[in-house]
């Protein structure tokens, strides 16, 4: 078998058709008789509905309907939507009515759903359905939430508290009595939005005496959205067939399901057309999943030698109105949190509350970003007070090389033993060290200062659980013309996985990579799939197409040796030509080998061989393998004005054997970026009332081209030992550790002013105000 | 009241003429009466870049233009980059090349935005690209391939080729 592909930069066979504007997104597809719909959303965070009139938009020209929840048929009316993570520590698993009943929790609440001839109609009737509120007290800080006698966000709910979790192990008690040292620190985090460059979309059509219920929708998990709709509807799951097109990136809100999924088909089973709805940018705002703050109060235990002994505390994590996405948010944010580090006991509580905002659900990294972002608060506070500098603090805390498989002290829900698999975080320190020029960072920070100019460094590691199981599919076939496709459920919002997944039965089968095509994502083309989240899809999906890949040459093989009067032994495979070693003219193709295993009516089936030269697995990652990174930002404040700029920002990464590098230097760059964006552009700014208010690219700053760094990256390969390429996840490993990079580079370039940086993304305002003020200061949420 | 205006401009080389509400903008005339999807809206006010096309040469923001505006006009988008045999122009050739783009949303304006500014800026600094695209957003590359892939684009070659 040869290695023609696997670790080789291949150019994206997804490529031409993009660059050519021959992709074919949610709001590309036509279908005949099809409708467009526009949501009539809430005006009010927090509301009792009095009436809606809808009879202004019902008599416009070209309006088909307007249908509110009382409009769908009654067994609709008290069906809230389906949790799709039920846990059961999840005390109030609330999740909204598809369009709203009779109380709105969120500006941007689904309320109803206008369909028209034309989308700019639709938009004309939605501006003429009159909603008449009866406002109710909103609670918007999540800090607020949590208090006894804070505002409710749902009316008649006994409180704000949707889970209390709780991550511990070890003995705390001990270690902060044997402690040299004990540091607390306080920190808000918030994360923003999702921003994928394509909104949501949804298109449904039923054909209810044909094939079912088709959803095309911009999903991350097809699989999900068909389990969830089916079940809401009370469909049969064989007759919903959900579809991801290309999908204009995804960053973890579009893993969700969301109303309009329901809302769409609901009209279009209603009006029998198919009805198309696209999410606008100001909707995208409001409605598609957030990530939003996280109050951390954290204490480390520590020895006289920088070595945390034990970490313990308390966060607060705003969930939103609504739980959208069982605990995976919350979740990621705990048990992450010991990172790279060797944490001998730790305790942390999570209280999850609701507020009066947009629900939220995972962005980019989860939690993850934020738990590392937690413990890099702990070392770097240990190595100001300790006077340590802030590689060497890492180094004495690490797990070491020696130290793998690592048993963390905690546990998954069956009980087995959370461990990381591979790594060598000193290994990965070292190189970045070396590549961001750190030894020469204190000459350039003095000359910098000589003229008047601040300039700081920062150091973050983290580490990364990737490639969550239980499986993702694949079916590889060869066709009777020697193509080969590959069928597997798992999307792509970009991440190139059809490049990737052909990689990698290109070289299993020995066939060229443009004799292989993809087909995936489509829950009609193949039976089961889980969805793209949490790095997952190299290291589940890739595995199936090995396997399936393997099948099928063992089977080509069985078969050629019969045919050439061989044995299997003497075969060798190149190109797809199948011959026996040293006789040239011996020889067959893989297409032949599949014609004859499809014979037509009355043709010959050889015999002992099942028909088709195909095999479907769905072989997985025999656990979920630990990527590792750590970053190194260097920045410039201008303390006149609090401006920052990155300057240079340096990578080592360890996500195993890489497939292809570009596209993993690809997901690394591109990451980072989203977690510079996080240290210093996006909030999303809600007044006390509940009100959205910088809902446009104008006020809400995403990274743009002129404000980012160059960035270096290397790589350390510690392969997996739990799946047979050696591969872990990489599409978070970037975004992870970056945040608190860039913090960090900020406090040191501001060492002078004595500024500790409690929140973020830090705003050049509030770094006037700390550099006047010196020392800490806290935004409110 | 429904107003429309009676247009002819030429798209990508070929001439149209149709009626148009007043109302429609550019991106909405290309995409749902011309069927040129490859052009994306990705906020519809004007500041992600995606809906870039040229007007008359100059890149412009087809969600802020009404498609009466550009009466009269030589529009091309992102499906008229390519040569007529379909060969990729450099700068597309170049975006491949250095992984620019990954779910491919923003990339035609990208695209677009690059064919201009390379036109008339034929050797640019690192700098200089960046902030041609200033007014472009990519959630998924961190621009860094998008700059790498322009500068590969300017190449003696590459500007023939842009012709």
């Amino acid at each position: 078998m040869g290695v023609r592909y696997f670790g080789a930069e291949v150019r994206r066979v997804e490529d031409p058709r993009l660059v050519t504007g021959k992709g074919r997104y949610v709001d590309d597809i036509e279908l005949p008789g099809m409708l467009e719909a526009v949501m009539v959303r809430s005006t009010e965070a927090h509301a009792r509905i009095r009436s809606i009139d809808a009879a202004a938009a019902r008599a416009l020209p070209g309006v088909h309907a307007v249908f509110t929840l009382q409009d769908f048929p009654a067994e609709y009316h008290d069906r809230p939507m389906v949790q799709p993570y039920p846990a059961p520590v999840l005390l109030q698993p609330t999740t909204q009515h598809p369009l709203a009943r009779d109380e709105v929790c969120f500006v941007g609440q689904a309320i109803a759903i206008v369909v028209a001839e034309t989308r700019h109609i639709a938009e004309d009737a939605a501006g003429l359905v009159a909603v008449d509120y009866e406002p109710l007290p909103a609670v918007v800080d999540c800090r607020e939430a949590v208090k006894t006698d804070a505002p409710l966000a749902h009316a008649g709910s006994p409180d704000n508290i949707v889970a209390r979790l709780r991550v511990a192990f070890g003995e705390v008690e001990t270690a902060f009595a044997d402690a040299a040292h004990v540091f607390e620190e306080r920190f808000l985090q918030h994360r923003g939005g999702c921003h994928a460059m394509e909104c949501r979309g949804v298109i449904a059509e039923d054909r209810p005496l044909h094939d079912g219920l088709t959803i095309v929708s911009a999903t991350q998990c097809p699989y999900l959205v068909r389990r969830n709709v089916a079940a809401y509807l009370g469909r049969d799951e064989g007759r919903v067939r959900v579809v991801a097109p290309d999908v204009g990136g995804g960053f973890g809100p579009k893993a969700g399901v969301y109303a309009e999924e329901i809302v769409v088909p609901l009209a279009a089973a209603a009006l029998g057309r198919p009805v198309k709805w696209i999410e606008d940018r100001r909707e995208h705002f409001v409605t598609t999943n957030t990530q939003r703050d996280q109050e951390w109060t954290l204490e480390a235990a520590v020895d006289a030698d920088g070595k945390l002994l034990g970490v313990r505390g308390r966060v607060i994590h705003d969930n939103g109105a609504f739980v959208p996405y069982g605990l995976l948010l919350p979740m990621t944010s705990l048990t992450p949190l010991p990172g790279p580090y060797a944490v001998p006991a730790l305790d942390v509580a999570m209280d999850v509350v609701f507020t009066n905002t947009a629900p939220n659900s995972p962005i980019r990294g989860a939690g993850r970003p934020n738990a590392a972002f937690a413990m890099e608060r702990l070392i770097a506070r240990v190595a100001r007070e300790l006077d340590l500098d802030q590689a060497e603090v890492r180094r004495r805390n690490y797990v070491p090389a020696d130290g793998f498989p690592y048993d963390t002290g905690q546990k998954f829900r069956d009980g087995s033993a959370i461990k990381y698999d591979s790594g060598d975080f000193e290994g990965c320190l070292d190189k970045v060290v070396e590549l961001s020029g750190y030894a020469g960072f204190a000459e350039r920070q003095a000359e910098a200062r000589a003229e008047g100019r601040y300039l700081g460094i920062g150091v973050s590691s983290c580490i990364e659980d990737t490639g969550v199981g239980p499986y993702e599919g694949a079916t590889v076939r060869v066709q009777p013309d020697g193509k080969v496709q590959i069928q597997t459920g798992a999307a792509s919002q970009g991440q190139g996985h059809e490049t990737m997944l052909a990689q990698v039965c290109a070289d299993r089968l020995d066939v060229a990579l443009e004799d292989i095509y993809v087909r995936a994502a489509d829950t009609g083309a193949f039976p089961q799939g889980v969805g793209t989240i949490g790095s997952r899809v190299a290291v589940n999906a890739s595995t199936a197409v090995f396997d399936a890949a393997e099948s099928v040459r063992d089977k080509a093989l069985q078969l050629a040796a019969e045919r050439l009067e061989a044995s299997v032994e003497d075969l060798e495979v190149e190109d797809g030509v199948i011959g026996v070693a040293g006789v040239p003219e011996m020889k067959v193709t893989y297409g032949e080998l599949a014609k004859q295993l499809a014979p037509m009516a009355g043709g010959p089936l050889p015999k002992g061989f099942s028909p088709g030269l195909e095999a479907t697995s769905y072989r997985t990652s025999e656990g979920m393998p630990t990527a590792s990174g750590s970053n190194i930002a260097e920045v410039e404040v201008d303390i006149g004005t609090g401006e920052v700029r990155v300057l240079r920002y340096s990578v080592a990464h360890d996500c195993g054997k890489m497939i292809n590098p570009m596209m993993v230097d690809g997901q690394i760059v591109g990451g980072v970026v989203h977690g510079i964006g996080n240290a210093l552009f996006e909030r999303l700014v809600y007044d006390e009332a509940g009100q959205p208010l910088n809902n446009n690219y104008g006020e809400y700053l995403l990274p743009i081209a002129t404000e980012m760094p160059p960035i270096a990256v290397t790589h350390q390969e510690t392969p997996s030992p739990f799946n047979p390429l050696g591969i872990k996840g990489a599409g978070e490993g970037g975004t992870i550790p970056a945040t608190a990079a860039v913090v960090a580079a900020i406090e040191n370039a501001l060492e002078p002013f004595d500024v500790v940086i409690r929140s973020y993304p830090v705003s050049p305002e509030e770094l006037c105000d700390l550099i006047e003020g010196g020392g800490a200061s806290e935004r409110s949420a | 009241m429904k107003h429309t205006h009676r247009i002819s401009l030429t798209v990508n080389g070929r001439p149209v003429e149709t009626e148009v509400e007043d109302r429609l903008h550019l991106a909405d005339f290309l995409r749902r009466e011309l069927k040129l999807t490859g052009t994306h809206l990705g906020c519809e006010h004007g500041v992600c870049g995606a809906c870039t096309v040229l007007v008359d040469g100059r890149a412009v923001r087809s969600c802020l233009m009404l498609a009466v505006q550009a009466r009269g006009s030589d529009v091309t988008t992102v499906e008229g980059l390519a040569a007529e045999d379909g060969t990729l122009s450099p700068l597309q050739e170049a975006f491949r090349e250095h992984h620019a783009l990954q779910c491919g949303f923003c990339t035609p304006g990208m695209l677009t935005s690059l064919t201009a500014f390379l036109r008339d800026n034929p050797a640019p600094t690192d700098r200089e690209v960046r902030e041609a695209i200033s007014g472009n957003i990519c959630r998924c590359t961190g621009y860094q391939p998008i700059v790498a892939a322009a500068l590969a684009a300017t190449g003696d070659e590459a500007i023939e080729g842009e012709n």
